[in-house]
């Protein structure tokens, strides 16, 4: 079988295979300790994709939470400040108050920004701070082995809702887009998934509007960005995108929720 | 051929997110394993080079190859033959 | 009844023009002194030591440095948040300071508590802040010194008796977090930040300090890099231990440059009084009554907390019959004294917890009187 070293050749004399689609630029490495069938590479994959089309990652400044995702930051080929869990926002504002210039956003997941980080988020948001919030949302804290977050959805099994959330024990996920939305200060707030080609596509429009939402000094933006987690859901790899389609997407449609022109 | 993929197939964490999202169905899964014990996906003939398996990879294994005509005319008609054989 | 005045509309013009900096021709005036509130003259002094990034959350007694740089930040280009709470004031300093800025916080003791986990990693992560305690009392001393977070953290920490004290330390304190890339504390409390005294401010040479690249900037013209308290800032390294152990390489180092320390009346002294803070000035002033009245009495003002001034103490008690320490706690910094003394005389409390109705520490136990009985109690005979 091919590996990524051998080049394809055609038999053609009148044509030949050009590469068309490859890892990010701004992508140092592809190994990554992410489980397979993972959504979070494919939501750095896109906003990689985006920095390099929008030509940012010169005066980009990454705020990164702690999750699974916090070991991005050391293969991405743009400066990273690492945060503590849950208070990515904040830092985000020290920076962006400080440079004004630089393209600022915060990469969250659930456990991160719903649960521990609640309340930065939301007043990073009612502040107005020029900066972009990026909500990987699997519905679980998946680096500490499956537990319950803030968004994790009625039913769901995890090692602290054992047999299913249940309001009455465990109370009701947040919807922390619809809840940031109404803010005076927030300028785009959108819903996408990783779950399918046409959701990445579809997400991708979405994180290119919010990032221009900072890039024009509108507010603060919020992209929240549903992924699998299979291992998490303890389910098959091959099964998160259906259990994210049956499960997760039905707490949480995919639309735009805010876009202030 | 009109277009191929490589995959990083020792990269490759055998999630089989690529095999339904293929929509001429030519990607396979292995019987084999690679050096981590995962199997991997297998390039049958007919790719058209969409790119969707490629996109849904989280491990970034495939590229995505397509066919251009050397003189700038049109493609070549589909000769058959992708990458490796089953 | 005397309250009037301040609930009529003059009253209150009053106070609300009573709580805005002193005018700017006063403070540039290279060398002049000013009439200035503690909290305001160290507020200052960060200022013109290059701080240009403040957030804070009202608490008393800190309250008075985020008024202050509320107005003066602004007049010089730089940024002042009133957080919503404690644990995001520290976020966006340590946000600002990640791009290289100097960047200050102020809280007491209870706020400072629920900073911790910050200051653990900042520390970690070797990016440089300063913070400053207004204590209420003395008893935050273990908080500062052993650091009230988690792992093998130091904090520098600077304990000021004076407003002009407050004003060198300043300068000092952000000149020390860049030499060391360590996060520095200032230990103050109610009497320094509602005290005014007269005040110079003198910006030290710091031409020695390295420029930050370190900093998350945005990665024109470089490689990117990583600034994380998790491990190495280079990408695609995975020196993880490599990473910490830099973290506290620097600490045998910090404790042999670092100390500050002011003594007196040392070289016949039969009892050597240990205090710092505020409560030090007022035992250097008992002190010296007691010299008045032929008592062969010294003192010991640690102004360095950590790196603590062992060896001052221990050649104090080398000739000693007693030591004391007076202190606003119920024992903290007698135990680094013990330790320094390390049994070559007793070691006496001779303060403890004292408060009047506010709870602040100004309790009847600062009192000169109070410190000079004390000090008669435990003179040995």
């Amino acid at each position: 079988m091919t590996t990524r070293n051998t080049e394809p050749r055609t038999q053609s004399p009148d044509a030949e295979l050009r590469k068309v689609f490859e890892k990010p630029a701004l992508l140092l490495k592809t190994e990554h300790s992410l489980c397979p069938g993972c959504g979070e590479p494919l939501a750095l994959r896109t906003i990689l994709e985006l920095l390099q089309e929008l030509d940012l990652r010169d005066r980009t400044i990454c705020v990164c939470g702690i999750g699974c995702y916090t070991a991005f930051p050391s293969i991405i080929d743009i400066d990273v400040l690492q945060a503590l869990h849950g208070r990515a926002p904040s830092v985000a504002t020290g920076v962006k108050r400080t440079l004004p210039d630089r393209f600022v956003f915060t990469l969250q997941g659930d456990g991160d920004m719903v649960s521990e980080g609640l309340q930065e988020v939301i007043h990073t948001a009612a502040r107005g701070e020029k900066v972009t919030a990026i909500l990987l949302n699997n519905g679980v804290f998946g680096e500490t082995g499956g537990h319950m977050t803030a968004t994790s959805v009625i039913g769901q099994h995890t090692k602290t809702t054992v047999g299913g959330r249940d309001p009455e024990r465990h109370g009701n996920p947040i919807k922390i887009s619809e809840l940031i939305a109404p803010l005076d200060g927030v300028a785009y707030v959108a819903r996408g998934a990783m779950h399918t080609p046409a959701a990445i596509k579809w997400t991708k429009q979405c994180l290119q509007d919010a990032f221009q939402s900072q890039l024009d000094g509108r507010g603060f933006s919020l992209v929240e960005i549903l992924t699998m987690c299979p291992t998490d859901w303890f389910v098959p790899p091959e099964s998160g995108t259906q259990w994210l389609e049956d499960n997760l997407k039905t707490t949480y449609p995919l639309r735009v929720i805010k876009a202030v022109s | 051929m009109n277009a191929t993929v490589t995959i990083d197939i020792e990269t490759c964490k055998g999630c089989v997110l690529c095999i339904p999202v293929c929509p001429p169905k030519v990607l396979e899964m292995s019987t084999a394993v690679n050096v981590r014990g995962y199997r991997y996906p297998l390039l049958l003939e007919g790719c058209t080079g969409c790119e969707l398996c490629a996109k849904i990879c989280p491990d970034f294994c495939i590229d995505v190859y397509r066919a251009e005509a050397r003189d700038g005319m049109l493609p070549p008609p589909y000769e058959g033959g992708g990458e490796g054989k089953v | 009844m005397e309250c009037y005045p301040l609930l009529t509309k003059e009253g209150a013009r009053g106070r609300f023009e009573m709580s805005l900096p002193p005018p700017d021709p006063l403070l540039r005036k290279e060398g002049g002194r000013v009439l200035m509130e503690g909290s305001q003259a160290l507020a200052e002094a960060a200022v013109q030591a290059g701080c240009r990034f403040y957030a804070g959350y009202p608490i008393t007694p800190s309250t008075e440095i985020l008024e202050y740089m509320s107005v003066r930040m602004p007049q010089v280009g730089g940024v002042c948040m009133n957080a919503e709470s404690e644990i995001e004031a520290i976020g966006m300093v340590w946000g600002a300071a990640g791009t290289g800025a100097r960047a200050m916080t102020a809280s007491t003791g209870q706020g400072i508590s629920l900073m911790q986990e910050s200051f653990a990693e900042l520390a970690n992560a070797q990016i440089p802040v300063v913070v400053v305690n207004m204590c209420r009392g003395q008893g935050d001393y273990f908080q500062s010194t052993r650091g009230g977070g988690h792992g093998d953290y130091r904090f520098i920490v600077l304990s000021p008796a004076s407003a002009q004290e407050a004003v060198d330390l300043t300068f000092q304190a952000f000149h020390l977090a860049d030499k060391w890339r360590n996060p520095v504390m200032i230990m103050g409390d109610f009497l320094l930040s509602h005290t005014s005294e007269l005040v110079e401010f003198h910006p030290i040479d710091e031409r020695s300090l390295t420029p930050k690249t370190w900093a998350t900037t945005g990665a024109a013209g470089r490689k990117a890099i990583t600034l994380t308290p998790l491990g190495p800032s280079e990408k695609l390294s995975t020196n993880v231990a490599g990473a910490l152990a830099g973290v506290v390489q620097k600490h045998p180092a910090i404790r042999r440059d670092e100390v500050r320390v002011d003594c007196g009346w040392l070289d016949d002294a039969v009892l050597v009084v240990v205090a710092f803070g505020f409560p030090g000035r007022f035992v250097k002033y008992a002190v010296q009554l007691a010299r008045a009245r032929g008592r062969k009495v010294g003192y010991v003002r640690p102004i360095s907390l950590w790196p603590f001034p062992s060896d001052a103490v221990t050649q104090a008690a080398a000739h000693a019959k007693v030591v004391a320490v007076f202190e606003l706690n119920s024992g903290q910094m007698i135990e680094d004294v013990q330790l320094a003394v390390l049994g070559r005389a007793p070691v006496v409390a001779i303060g403890g917890i004292s408060h009047d109705h506010s709870g602040f520490g100004v309790g009847p136990m600062l009192n000169v009187e109070y410190v000079l009985q004390r000090i008669e109690e435990t003179y040995p005979q």
